[in-house]
């Protein structure tokens, strides 16, 4: 299924209301946000947000040039199927106990993952990865119980020497 | 120097050349209204109603391409703004509407008359502002104005706080936008207009499928050297008409739910569609899944974002329709269809979809073409939405660039009063009709008492069969003929005129119909015709909704013609 999320780096003028902009397009075309990050970019004054659609359900190529004519918004790229870096990063909060706490570990490193906090009673995990990397985790968690878990939306980036996007824009 | 924010404003609208303001006051826009007497370049309106201000502004800049600019005051002054900013939306009419806001440190607290109006028309919008900050005005006046005339034009709102209007900041206007995210592709690449070529050198039953991108880009001549070099018909939308002149041999009319039989048929058959500025509306090309099922399609487009929308393109070029219809010229090789023409011929005349039964009664079809040919074509006429508009569009034949105004994406009745005043505002010397139905004159009546004060010389077409027109005739066809909530009585129009000072006539039998109509063409100020029609009269073609444009749908009843068709020899 991995092969129908699209991810598309949209380029903004950090401004308020430009995230309301984003979001009331979305919503008013019918398209589908699965996740979206938002933070500052390279270039001062300008955000980079990640958006993440599934390409089953919402026309992509649409979204995009629907997103481009976003005054606010600078540039948009559809990443996906080129070579890219995606990641997001989850919270996991696990009941542990003296008994089972080691094995936990033992998952928690087999995934590169780090343990933040630690009680008598739990531990909370902090993982980055895709999407793919912290759904298994948390699966593999699950069998523990799970107290709580807190996700962020994807961030994506072309790997290689290509340079700033909005490079030259301002 | 140091001005108020208010001096601000008016100082940018006369930078920008705004003649008029179609308007209403109220509290917060106050210190604006109060300095605007400093500059008697900028004419003030008085509507009726705010909904008015936005359609006259967009009566104004369809008729005259400029930018059309209105005005409202917070809360429930711009709210009444929506319908109109909605309407400018959907068929690209460059607008600039002000608003007024309550002072910054009541915003958000629910003060009196406070709504958020930069959000509720941020769908509906090219783009709008919330001024904060004086210092901020005449940039953002800029930018609002620029975004409104450039690229795909559209309506720009502006929010003006009441303290942003009183504080003071220096003056300078800027003398460009630096605006990165906004770089509309003028040129078509020349790539896609070599591709383009190729499919029109190779068609063999082209067809140009002309919009308002025709109208909006001044593009009527490049659009006739592109017909006449290479012999192509040109069927326009209902937003297109008047960017070809009817009455040449190449225009094949309108296509659409109520477009020329011969229209639909040519674009159903066609091998190759040349769409020249529109945006494939779904009332234009019926089911999809059945549009032009033969035909390649060449999407000219200024919006990119149009391009593959509704339907499939093969060669999509994005660019200002002018630029890219003066590139495709200059390559093009001479052609000709005779084949297709005839055959397009034949269709006409198997289905003349124009022409207008006998009959005693005062048809609705045959006041339109008395207006026309007592106006000699020569009037812009702004019609409302449903069967009058359609009528209008059917049987008035438009050989003047850009004289149909109509509200053809929103479909806004109530459009025709206000626009018509908009547009007799912004081309005094031309003669302006407006084309209305009962129910739709009713939704913005008030604005006579605008025409009025203003003595502007609109002359007002009342179709009146005491129905919600077209929603009975979709009842008749569709429901089974239940009536529901579709009759209406009607006040006395003409002595709701008089009552307003306007002069007026009813007219209840045929023959009295021509010389109203020549009456009012007399009269030096505006005038109201109240013509008592055939009350169940169907608009005839009809594609029906979920039918494809060759199911289109002739009148039923076999009459006698007595109407020549248009172009027919």
């Amino acid at each position: 299924m991995a092969t129908t999320k699209h991810a598309l780096v949209a380029m903004v003028n950090d401004r308020p209301g430009v995230l309301n902009r984003i979001a009331s397009l979305f919503r008013r075309r019918g398209f589908n946000i699965e996740s979206i990050a938002v933070g500052h970019s390279e270039v001062v004054g300008i955000s980079r947000v990640t958006i993440v659609v599934d390409g089953m359900t919402t026309q992509v190529e649409q979204v995009r040039k629907q997103l481009e004519k976003v005054i606010d918004v600078i540039k948009v790229l559809d990443v996906t199927g080129e070579a890219t870096i995606t990641r997001e990063l989850a919270l996991i909060k696990v009941r542990t106990t003296a008994a089972n706490r080691s094995e936990v570990m033992q998952v928690v490193d087999i995934f590169r993952a780090n343990i933040v906090d630690v009680s008598s009673d739990s531990v909370t995990i902090e993982v980055t990865g895709d999407g793919n990397k912290v759904d298994s985790l948390y699966r593999l968690l699950k069998g523990f119980g799970v107290l709580e878990i807190a996700r962020t939306g994807a961030i994506a980036m072309t790997r290689g020497g290509s340079g700033s996007l909005v490079a030259g824009e301002k | 120097m140091k001005m108020t924010g208010a001096q601000i404003v008016c100082e940018s609208l006369v930078k920008e050349g705004v003649e008029v303001i179609f308007g209403i006051l109220g509290g917060v826009l106050l210190p604006l209204y109060d300095t605007m007497p400093q500059y008697p370049q900028l004419r003030h309106i008085l509507v009726r109603h705010e909904q008015g201000a936005a359609h006259a502004a967009e009566g104004y800049a369809r008729a005259t391409g400029k930018v059309g600019v209105c005005m409202a005051t917070s809360g429930p002054g711009a709210a009444n703004l929506v319908t109109g900013i909605a309407d400018a939306y959907l068929d690209s009419v460059p607008i600039v509407a002000i608003t007024g806001q309550v002072a910054k440190p009541f915003i958000g607290k629910d003060a009196f008359q406070e709504i958020d109006i930069t959000g509720i028309t941020l769908p509906i919008t090219k783009h709008n502002y919330l001024v904060l900050d004086p210092g901020d005005l005449a940039k953002t006046i800029k930018e609002a104005f620029y975004l409104a005339r450039t690229g795909r034009t559209g309506p720009v709102l502006i929010d003006l706080p009441k303290d942003v209007q009183i504080d003071r900041a220096d003056f300078n206007y800027p003398e460009d936008v630096v605006l990165p995210g906004y770089k509309p592709t003028l040129k078509g690449h020349p790539a896609q207009i070599k591709k383009a070529v190729k499919l029109v050198n190779e068609a063999q039953k082209p067809v140009i499928l002309a919009g308002r991108g025709v109208i909006i880009s001044g593009a009527y001549d490049e659009l006739k050297q592109l017909a006449e070099t290479a012999q192509m018909p040109v069927v326009t939308t209902l937003l297109g008409i008047s960017g070809f002149p009817d009455s040449h041999i190449l225009s094949y009319g309108w296509l659409g739910m109520h477009g020329m039989a011969y229209a639909n048929l040519a674009i159903n058959d066609a091998d190759l569609i040349i769409a020249v500025g529109m945006r494939f509306d779904d009332r234009a090309t019926g089911r999809v899944s059945g549009f032009a099922p033969n035909a390649k399609i060449i999407h000219i487009d200024i919006d990119p974002a149009e391009i593959g929308k509704n339907v499939r393109v093969d060669v999509p070029i994005v660019g200002d329709v002018k630029n890219v219809l003066k590139a495709l010229n200059k390559t093009i090789t001479q052609a000709e269809h005779i084949e297709w023409l005839e055959q397009l011929d034949d269709w006409r005349r198997e289905h003349p979809s124009t022409s207008i039964r006998e009959s005693d009664s005062v048809l609705p079809q045959y006041v339109v073409r008395k207006i026309y040919e007592v106006t000699g074509g020569d009037a812009i006429i702004v019609t409302g939405v449903g069967q009058n508009q359609m009528w209008a569009a059917q049987h008035y034949w438009f050989d003047k660039p850009n004289s149909l105004i109509t509200s053809g994406g929103l479909g806004t009745m109530g459009f025709e009063l206000p626009a018509a005043l908009g547009a007799k505002v912004g081309c005094p010397d031309r003669v302006v009709w407006s084309i209305a139905g009962d129910g739709g004159f009713q939704m913005t009546i008030q604005e006579l008492g605008t025409i009025a004060q203003e003595r502007a010389s609109v002359k007002i077409a009342i179709l009146n069969n005491g129905f919600l027109g077209m929603v009975r005739q979709w009842q008749e066809l569709f429901y089974e003929k239940r009536y529901v909530a579709t009759p209406l009585s009607c006040p006395d129009f003409v002595k709701v005129a008089e009552a307003y000072c306007i002069h007026g006539l009813t007219v209840r039998r045929k023959e009295e119909v021509v010389p109203a109509i020549e009456q009012a063409m007399r009269e030096p100020g505006p005038f109201v015709i109240n013509f008592m029609v055939e009350p169940e009269e169907n608009v005839y073609p009809m594609v029906p909704p979920g039918a494809s444009l060759a199911e289109i749908v002739e009148e039923p009843k076999k009459e006698v013609k007595i109407w020549p068709q248009r172009n027919t020899p």
